[in-house]
């Protein structure tokens, strides 16, 4: 890998994107890389907009993605995979890797809360949505595993230069040991699904 | 834990779990704090470990009760550590301006998180640097956790040699960037501490304190002097060729300076770079010599431009003739991000930039999707306080202050319930001052119990004692919860918790009522009958954080 790889996180507060970052960081630290994050505690994650850097390679100094310089963007959320759009770019050929799933906005103005998923085209030929929500729901009955599901999705599609070994170690050592087997169960049956 | 794991490890950490670390590896024996965003983990760290490493570690009731214990620890010879987001330092600025002056006789570091673009702060967008300047505070500023780490130790060695209080800053990308950290040996010292009567040294009584500050300005020359040897102020990326003078170099500290490297990087520039680990004391003379023959200089640096001042005097007596870029291509105000340095460097080298960041931004602009704020959690008991306030009011006669904790959100879309918001423990003080002006405007007093014994209950004394009449409402949720459910004086299960209403009853309050706001007739009615009154009254709407582990 010539480069350092950029991934953005997003979703809403209570999605585990967090724990997901702590995994990613885990599994690239197995692979030998050198490795940035950057995340926001606080106020924000009552249900707000969650948004978390991960860099690995070689050498890596700044814990943020620059502008239109995310590899691989991973949404919970379609509206917040949007947001996301600050760190695509056609030049990057960044991957958009987005849960087909929405969390209602609380809000008394008449805003537009989708757009026209057309729109993420301007910021990437390469996005694939998958309601990952939806399948987790229906085959382990959990929607917080919609994360691992996804991550799962991205490996497999090898979207990132992380073995599987090293993501299923890094969930072992991150995640409490009582929701380790379902978050696994929820990250292989990504492979099952391949869409 | 793993902020405890052995030496020679390589562990992910946080900037604020590796200040912790700094702390064990330098013998820290005492440490407090009050919980804020972005500082939070700094103290919730030392609380898990605490006891394991031998620690004693509390949360104080507010930042300057934190200080002057850390201090208090100090002055027996102790090492210690207070840790706070900027806020705190305000809070805490009455105690540490003196005990500057004073200093103490063990070593005490003092860890302050800043909040660039107020990803978790209301108030402003404080920088903690005008304290260091205004208080002659030796301060060091880590750009990463491996940093944290080592200026943390640093800043012990300082204190430890020079009997000053030291002080390490963070800002949020800081504080929350995490990345593998070297561990390094834990240094452990068994000594009996006590105070030693010497009011010679620790009472400010003048005129004796203007000799102090005397001696506290010759220790900042002497500190000086270790900043311009110390590695931690350093030129990277000399260039090579030696009969190739540079004519364009970056002076930067903080979170700012993996920018730099990452835009230079970026742009193929082998340009020096002089990162800046002491904020105060300067190296002068090593910034000095770094400008001497450079045509242009560029300072990154995130909000107020200190740097940059400090290279314009230096300038004007080696290099008139310099060009001095700062914030004329630089935000002022908000976090720097690294596509501003690639921005500020590609323009001040000409150097063509690969991306276009204006497009790009353009293009982005357009998509105008919803902005998700965010809410009290499904469960929270707050939900039942507004619903019976919208019950018992008509919204627009009463004036709601608010205060600093989760109930901030009572400003969000669909509650509108916050007319002024300042600070903590303000809330009420600021509504007695209404009240006084006229005392027949209705006006609600929002403050969380945690607030309540932080700088709450000072105004509430004034407010009984000075007579005005708010109904001030304290939500008792039995935690501090937005920075974690960290634990506070009155939190419900404890043994030893102090109970708000004695607090209030010691004070002479008699409209006073503690409701569960599930009962909501009950809660409807206080609040109507109290609104009414010519007296201070005081709810205290109980039931527990949604978020607190039972």
């Amino acid at each position: 890998m010539k480069n350092n790889f950029n991934i953005i996180i997003g979703g809403v507060g209570g999605q585990g994107i967090i724990t997901l970052t702590r995994i990613l960081t885990e599994a690239a630290l197995i692979e030998g890389y050198d490795i940035k994050t950057s995340e926001l505690h606080g106020l924000s994650q009552r249900g707000g907009s969650v948004e978390t850097h991960i860099r690995f390679g070689k050498e890596v100094s700044s814990p943020l993605v620059r502008q239109g310089g995310a590899d691989l963007i991973i949404s919970l959320e379609l509206n917040e995979g949007f947001k996301a759009c600050y760190y695509g770019s056609l030049e990057k050929e960044t991957i958009f890797l987005i849960n087909n799933f929405t969390i209602p906005i609380i809000s008394d103005k008449k805003e537009k809360i989708t757009q026209n998923p057309s729109e993420f085209k301007k910021f990437s030929s390469r996005v694939i949505f998958v309601p990952a929500t939806k399948i987790v729901e229906k085959e382990l009955g959990k929607p917080v595993l919609a994360s691992s599901f996804l991550l799962g999705t991205a490996i497999f599609r090898k979207f990132l230069p992380i073995s599987q070994k090293s993501v299923i170690e890094a969930m072992k050592k991150i995640l409490p040991s009582k929701h380790f087997p379902l978050n696994k169960k929820a990250f292989l049956l990504a492979e099952k699904t391949l869409l | 834990m793993k902020v405890l794991s052995e030496e020679g490890k390589k562990i992910t950490l946080l900037g604020n779990e590796a200040i912790c670390r700094g702390a064990i590896e330098s013998g820290v024996e005492f440490a407090s704090t009050y919980p804020g965003t972005p500082a939070s983990e700094i103290g919730d760290t030392f609380y898990k470990v605490a006891k394991e490493a031998g620690i004693y570690f509390e949360y104080s009731t507010n930042e300057k009760v934190a200080m002057e214990a850390a201090a208090g620890a100090a002055l027996c010879g102790a090492r210690s550590l207070v840790a706070m987001k900027n806020f705190g330092v305000n809070v805490a600025s009455d105690f540490l301006m003196p005990l500057v002056h004073t200093g103490v006789r063990g070593a005490m570091v003092i860890a302050v998180a800043d909040d660039p673009s107020c990803w978790s702060s209301a108030q402003s967008e404080q920088n903690t640097r005008a304290f260091s300047l205004s208080g002659y505070i030796p301060t060091l500023e880590p750009s990463d956790p491996q940093e944290c780490k080592e200026f943390t130790k640093l800043a012990f060695e300082i204190s430890d040699k020079f009997k000053i209080p030291v002080l390490v800053r963070e800002t949020t990308r800081v504080a929350l960037q995490s990345m593998p950290v070297l561990f390094g040996k834990v240094f452990k010292e068994k000594k009996e501490r006590k105070f030693i009567k010497d009011p010679h040294q620790f009472s400010t009584m003048p005129p004796r304190v203007l000799e102090m500050k005397s001696e506290l300005l010759e220790k900042i020359e002497k500190i000086r002097e270790i900043s311009e040897k110390s590695e931690i102020n350093q030129i990277i990326q000399q260039p090579t060729t030696n009969n190739q003078q540079p004519e364009i170099g970056i002076i930067t500290s903080g979170v700012s300076y993996l920018y730099v490297m990452e835009a230079l990087k970026e742009l193929d520039l082998n340009l020096p770079v002089l990162k800046l680990g002491f904020f105060n004391p300067l190296p002068e003379k090593k910034i000095s010599l770094f400008i001497k023959n450079l045509k242009k200089v560029l300072i990154a640096e995130e909000l107020e431009p200190y740097l940059e001042r400090e290279v314009k005097i230096l300038a004007k007596s080696v290099n008139p003739q310099l060009k001095i870029y700062g914030k004329s291509l630089l935000p002022l105000i908000g976090e720097l991000k690294p596509e501003h340095l690639l921005n500020a460097i590609s323009q001040i080298s000409e150097k063509h930039l690969a991306f276009d960041f204006k497009k790009h931004l353009e293009k982005f602009l357009t998509l105008n999707f919803a902005k998700r704020r965010p809410q009290f959690c499904p469960g929270c008991p707050y939900w039942l306080v507004v619903a019976a306030i919208k019950k018992a009011v008509d919204l627009k006669e009463v004036v709601f202050g608010g205060e600093i904790g989760c109930y901030m959100l009572l400003s969000s879309p669909p509650h509108y319930l916050q007319d002024y918001l300042y600070c903590m423990g303000s809330s009420i003080g600021v509504a007695h001052g209404i009240k006084k002006i006229n005392k027949n405007q209705k006006l609600i007093s929002f403050v969380g119990d945690a607030s309540f014994f932080h700088t709450g209950i000072p105004a509430l004394i004034n407010t009984v004692y000075n007579k005005s009449n708010p109904l001030i409402i304290i939500l008792d949720n039995g935690t501090t919860a937005m920075t974690g459910q960290q634990p506070n004086p009155g939190a419900t299960k404890s043994a030893y918790a102090i109970k708000i209403e004695d607090v209030c009853k010691a004070f002479g309050i008699k409209n006073l009522k503690i409701i569960d706001p599930i009962n909501q007739a009950e809660f409807v009615e206080a609040v109507r009958s109290f609104l009414k009154s010519n007296e201070t009254s005081v709810i205290i709407a109980r039931r527990p954080c949604i978020r607190l582990k039972t």
